[in-house]
């Protein structure tokens, strides 16, 4: 269930990414002087970053570290 | 001058920093500590080096250069797509070929296709495809060492001279410190960058009277307004980027470097601080791109803006070598460097001109890891590492860096292309028309070497087609592109001002596409490797 959940969020925000809602527009100019486009990919990046945590706490790919410290006990054994 | 002074400075910071590590390195004339540095990179060096690696002359100069002439969707065009896709494929790839690196002894990715798919010579061609795509990258960063530090110093230190400058002092940094030299000086410009990125945005908003104003007169401008908006770019092509960063984790550098991690938990903090990491670069870059535009009173801008317009207006009735002449005129790879010296103070500029340095000199990866390439996949494959030993390997390692640094400064100075134009015609689209092998390898138990093999020959043929294409039907004037192939009236194959274009996208979406059914159909219909092969690579849970 985590990883399908994660895998739509994945692509909810691809799709995101395409924000064609504001291709024509400077406006709203954020803080005064950062067109509106600019700022919503700024965000998407923190977004993104969010993302990244999520992967991290919830689909790590904790088998293969544990494999390699197997193999390391392994070779460090008399 | 004093600009130009505190970078040699940096430079001499640089060299020293790297051969101090290389005199640190105990065993050194084992392949795996000059080539990998042990496999013991610390959370700290391995973030920063990994992502200064990736952030080359194409990200700084070539970005704001970019910015300067399309607007703010340079910043989601590049910066926010490669901040999914990038820490993704890091999180996918990255890991497991850690993994599989610390397991059975890899070096190269290359080592990897061979030992997965029970190849010799199909291994030897993914390899020579990967070598000829990496050389253009390693030129950028030449290029843009001499563009930066002929910008810094008024033009006193020529392009020819200050890409030979840039040339030597990376050769010589990897020649003695190999990857853990590497990795450190990596580090050191990853984080003077991250400082002086800020710094400089203040002192160029500053000098400006503030974005505020500049902004609204950007704005207020019809002839720059539009820059403020992403209508310069279509829907399509923006779209079709996003294929763009699948070409980071595919490119050798960045996935050697995946090897040298001391502990797999450290791809943590990379995944997650990597988006944060883009934006804290990219989006000052833009920014003052765009911004540069609203600069009157720096005569190198006006005239830029000027062939800009001339090209715009004229370039129709022009023959294409007079567009080409005015394309190189307009280029802004050098804006940013141009705003430091209008705004800020001398020696203020100098260090800031040095943190722009720090990211254009980012070739050094890319030079150790065709290097290890070489030695590892060619030297010792055939055995070279058999018959005169370990130590003779890693001195052709150094020997290998040496000629290839030179033969990029030779290509470097005949190079009429813009750095960006450069970087994504070549090498990134055909790395990330490579990405198929490296997803096949690892997630998919039918993949074979011949799939392989189709992918990599289709992707060199693609990559060469497009370079004979665009050499032969020159690129037009802004506006509408020359259409070459149109069955029925449907536009497939048609030459823009920027490149090319398929079915309206860039050509990196098909050869993704077709690279990865390639791979797929190829495999259905050939032999499988031995049961044992795959069964190392799909251990049962």
């Amino acid at each position: 269930m985590k990883r399908i959940l994660l895998v739509l969020a994945f692509l909810v925000l691809y799709i995101l990414h395409q924000d064609f809602w504001f291709w024509r527009t400077a406006h709203p100019v954020v803080f005064g002087f950062i067109p509106i486009g600019l700022f919503y990919q700024a965000c998407f990046s923190v977004a993104a970053a969010f993302f990244m945590w999520l992967l991290v706490k919830f689909a790590w790919p904790g088998h293969l570290e544990r494999e390699i410290e197997a193999k390391e006990r392994q070779e460090d054994a008399p | 001058m004093i600009p130009a002074i505190v970078v040699f400075l940096y430079l001499a910071a640089v060299l020293y920093i790297g051969i101090f590590a290389f005199r640190k390195a105990k065993g050194k004339e084992k392949a795996e500590d000059y080539f990998l540095a042990s496999r013991s990179l610390g959370p700290f060096v391995f973030l920063f080096s990994l992502f200064g690696t990736n952030m080359t002359a194409f990200a700084i100069l070539g970005s704001s250069g970019h910015a300067f002439s399309n607007g703010i969707v340079t910043f989601g065009l590049m910066a926010s797509s490669s901040g999914l896709i990038i820490p993704l494929s890091i999180f996918l790839v990255g890991t497991r070929v850690w993994a599989l690196g610390k397991k059975y002894g890899f070096m190269t990715p290359v080592q990897m296709f061979r030992d997965r798919w029970e190849c010799g010579n199909i291994g030897t061609v993914i390899f020579a495809v990967q070598a000829v795509l990496l050389v253009p990258y390693i030129i950028i960063g030449i290029m843009g060492g001499g563009t930066t530090l002929s910008a810094i110093s008024s033009g006193v230190v020529p392009f020819w001279f200050g890409g030979a400058i840039v040339a030597m002092v990376v050769m010589s940094y990897v020649f003695f410190g190999g990857m853990r030299g590497t990795a450190w000086v990596n580090t050191f410009q990853t984080v003077l960058f991250l400082l002086f990125g800020a710094v400089a945005l203040i002192v160029i908003g500053t000098g400006m009277g503030g974005f505020r104003n500049a902004a609204q007169s950007m704005l207020s401008a019809p002839a720059f307004a539009p820059l403020m908006t992403r209508e310069r770019i279509s829907p399509l092509y923006f779209f079709s980027y996003t294929f763009i960063p699948l070409s980071a984790i595919a490119f050798p550098h960045i996935l050697i470097f995946c090897l040298t991690a001391r502990k797999m938990g450290q791809f943590k903090k990379t995944v997650i601080f990597y988006p944060i990491c883009i934006l804290a670069i990219w989006l000052p870059c833009v920014f003052l791109g765009v911004m540069a535009n609203r600069v009157s009173d720096v005569p190198e801008i006006r005239a830029k803006q000027e062939a800009r317009r001339v090209l715009a207006t004229q370039g129709k009735n022009m023959a294409p070598e007079q567009r080409d002449e005015l394309r190189e005129q307009a280029a802004g790879d050098d804006v940013i460097m141009l705003l430091l010296k209008r705004y800020a103070p001398l020696w203020l500029a100098g260090l800031l001109g040095a943190g722009i340095m720090a990211a254009v000199m980012a070739s050094d990866s890319q030079i150790l890891a065709l290097s290890t390439m070489f030695t590892e996949d060619v030297f010792a494959f055939y055995g070279g590492k058999r018959r005169f030993g370990e130590r003779v390997q890693v001195q052709t390692g150094r020997i290998f860096i040496v000629l290839i640094t030179l033969f990029a400064y030779a290509v470097a100075l005949q190079a009429p292309e813009t750095i960006f134009e450069l970087a994504i015609q070549y090498a990134f689209s055909g790395f990330a028309a490579l990405s198929p092998l490296l997803i096949a390898a690892l997630f998919w138990r039918g993949s074979t070497k011949w799939g392989a093999l189709a992918s990599t020959v289709f992707v060199a043929t693609a990559v060469v087609s497009v370079a004979i294409y665009q050499h032969v039907v020159p690129a037009p004037a802004p506006g509408p592109a020359i259409v070459s192939w149109a069955p029925g009236g449907l536009e497939v194959l048609t030459r823009t001002p920027g490149g090319t274009a398929v079915f309206g996208f860039m050509p990196v979406v098909p050869m993704v596409i077709i690279s990865a059914l390639l791979m797929i159909v190829f495999s259905l219909v050939t032999a499988k490797p031995k049961a044992s092969t795959i069964a190392r690579y799909f251990p049962k849970k």
